[in-house]
């Protein structure tokens, strides 16, 4: 029960899909200009590889090995389309704003990484442990880079003025404050993961490459 | 003219990984010595120019909505996109094993270089992302996805080229050891993207961007009567949000 329970959290911290294993990182910094971006982006992730890797972990006897990766492209690409759909029939607006991201869960490499490295060869509830794990250490990166980026660049957060009101000069803006919206630009994204890997390694020093 | 402007702009301003971070795993994990990187990045070029061109005949003839109508016209009612990712993502994975096999065959030398970097890209974002791209931006001839999909890989290329040449070098700077490796790779590649933004006036002179310049400058003469900087800020980003 312990070694399950270490499946989930692990990849929350020192074991990181994107700021220790280098996986997914093209999704996680192109939509966290909004913080309810990167939340459904999270969700999307953690339906995904949470039901490929259980697919994936039932199907792990009968797969050649020697055209692996197509099965496995088909069965995330089958799943992404659900997910799709659903976003397009519920939130619109919100799937607008992710456009071609979603589609590009499929590529996102740490649903690859997690059913050649764990799904293919453990059963399907160790897989499907996994896949949660991972998919929320994903999440809470995308989360994190999404609510700095949402506050200080817009002064909002999922769409709420926290900071008061930037017209009427009330709140933080009566003292002179400004929205940096140098945030809410693509290349501020890297920077803001560039830190988190930063503050991570300096807290744990064992992270640190040579 | 229309093809040069569209592969200016791929190259630089659409930068894909500058401008909208494809293909940053492999970015990030092949860019340690440059002979790698020249590999990888001439593996995207030769897959991106190869599935960007056949891709767009497929949405073209199969998945667009009505696309079916060649068929007859008991099949112009027909919707296939929703079928597109499975589609596209097919057509790569079977381009790039099928490359693989051909290279391999008649050109063992570019194997040697290419080779081990090919099943690689089949699960590249930036391949799989140009094909996405290529769909919802509705480039409109064969010829230009063609031109899109080369130019898209040079970009790509020349990024992998720049962060591979620099990190050779920064090994003898001294980084904050919690930086090392991977952190100050983002660190820079973020700063190397600032650098790229610079570009986005160059073809200024295009339709789009004058368009983008007149929405913004009405948005500043509304503002003056309100005089709030921020609100400009904001409305600029929303203008060249839709403008994306």
């Amino acid at each position: 029960m312990a070694k399950d329970s270490k499946l989930i959290l692990d990849p929350l911290a020192d074991n990181n899909p994107i700021t220790i294993q280098v996986l997914g990182i093209c999704s996680a910094l192109a939509i966290t200009a909004e913080l309810e971006a990167s939340i459904v982006m999270s969700i999307s992730v953690l339906f995904v590889l949470g039901v490929g890797n259980v697919v994936i972990s039932l199907m792990r006897n009968i797969i050649p090995s020697k055209i692996r990766i197509i099965v496995q492209l088909i069965v995330v690409a089958t799943l992404v389309i659900i997910v799709d759909l659903i976003l397009k029939a519920f939130a619109y607006e919100l799937s607008k704003t992710l456009s071609v991201f979603v589609g590009l869960i499929i590529t996102n490499c740490i649903i690859m990484g997690r059913f050649e490295a764990f799904a293919l060869g453990n059963g399907p509830w160790r897989s499907f442990l996994d896949g949660i794990g991972n998919a929320l250490g994903y999440g809470i990166i995308l989360v994190i880079v999404g609510f700095f980026r949402e506050l200080l660049g817009s002064g909002t957060l999922l769409g709420f003025p926290v900071l008061g009101d930037p017209i009427e000069k009330t709140g933080l803006y009566a003292l002179g404050y400004e929205n940096n919206g140098f945030m809410l630009l693509s290349p501020m994204a890297l920077i803001v993961v560039g830190i988190i890997i930063w503050v991570q390694r300096t807290r744990n020093k064992d992270l640190i490459e040579d | 003219m229309e093809h040069l402007e569209l592969f200016f702009k791929s190259i630089f301003i659409d930068n894909m990984v500058f401008a909208t971070f494809l293909g940053m795993c492999s970015y990030l994990a092949v860019s340690k010595k440059v002979s790698t990187a020249v590999g990888l990045g001439a593996a995207v070029i030769f897959v991106l120019a190869i599935t960007v061109p056949l891709n767009w005949l497929l949405d073209q003839y199969i998945l667009q909505p009505g696309a079916l109508s060649w068929l007859g016209d008991e099949y112009a009612a027909y919707d296939l996109s929703f079928l597109s990712f499975i589609m596209f993502i097919a057509t790569i994975a079977t381009m790039v094993q099928l490359v693989e096999i051909v290279v391999e065959k008649f050109s063992p030398s570019l194997y040697n270089s290419l080779g081990i970097f090919l099943p690689l890209i089949a699960v590249n974002c930036a391949i799989l992302g140009g094909s996405l791209f290529m769909q919802s931006r509705e480039i409109p001839t064969l010829g230009l996805s063609a031109v899109y999909g080369v130019g898209s890989g040079i970009g790509w290329f020349l990024a992998i080229l720049a962060i591979a040449a620099i990190r050779e070098k920064i090994r003898y700077s001294s980084v904050p050891p919690a930086l090392r490796g991977l952190g100050i790779t983002f660190i820079i590649t973020g700063l190397m993207a600032i650098g790229f933004m610079s570009f986005g006036g160059m073809l200024t002179g295009g339709d789009e961007e004058a368009k983008s310049e007149e929405k913004t400058a009405a948005t500043e003469v509304i503002k003056e009567d309100v005089k709030s900087d921020t609100e400009v800020k904001t409305n600029l980003d929303v203008a060249e949000n839709t403008n994306k």
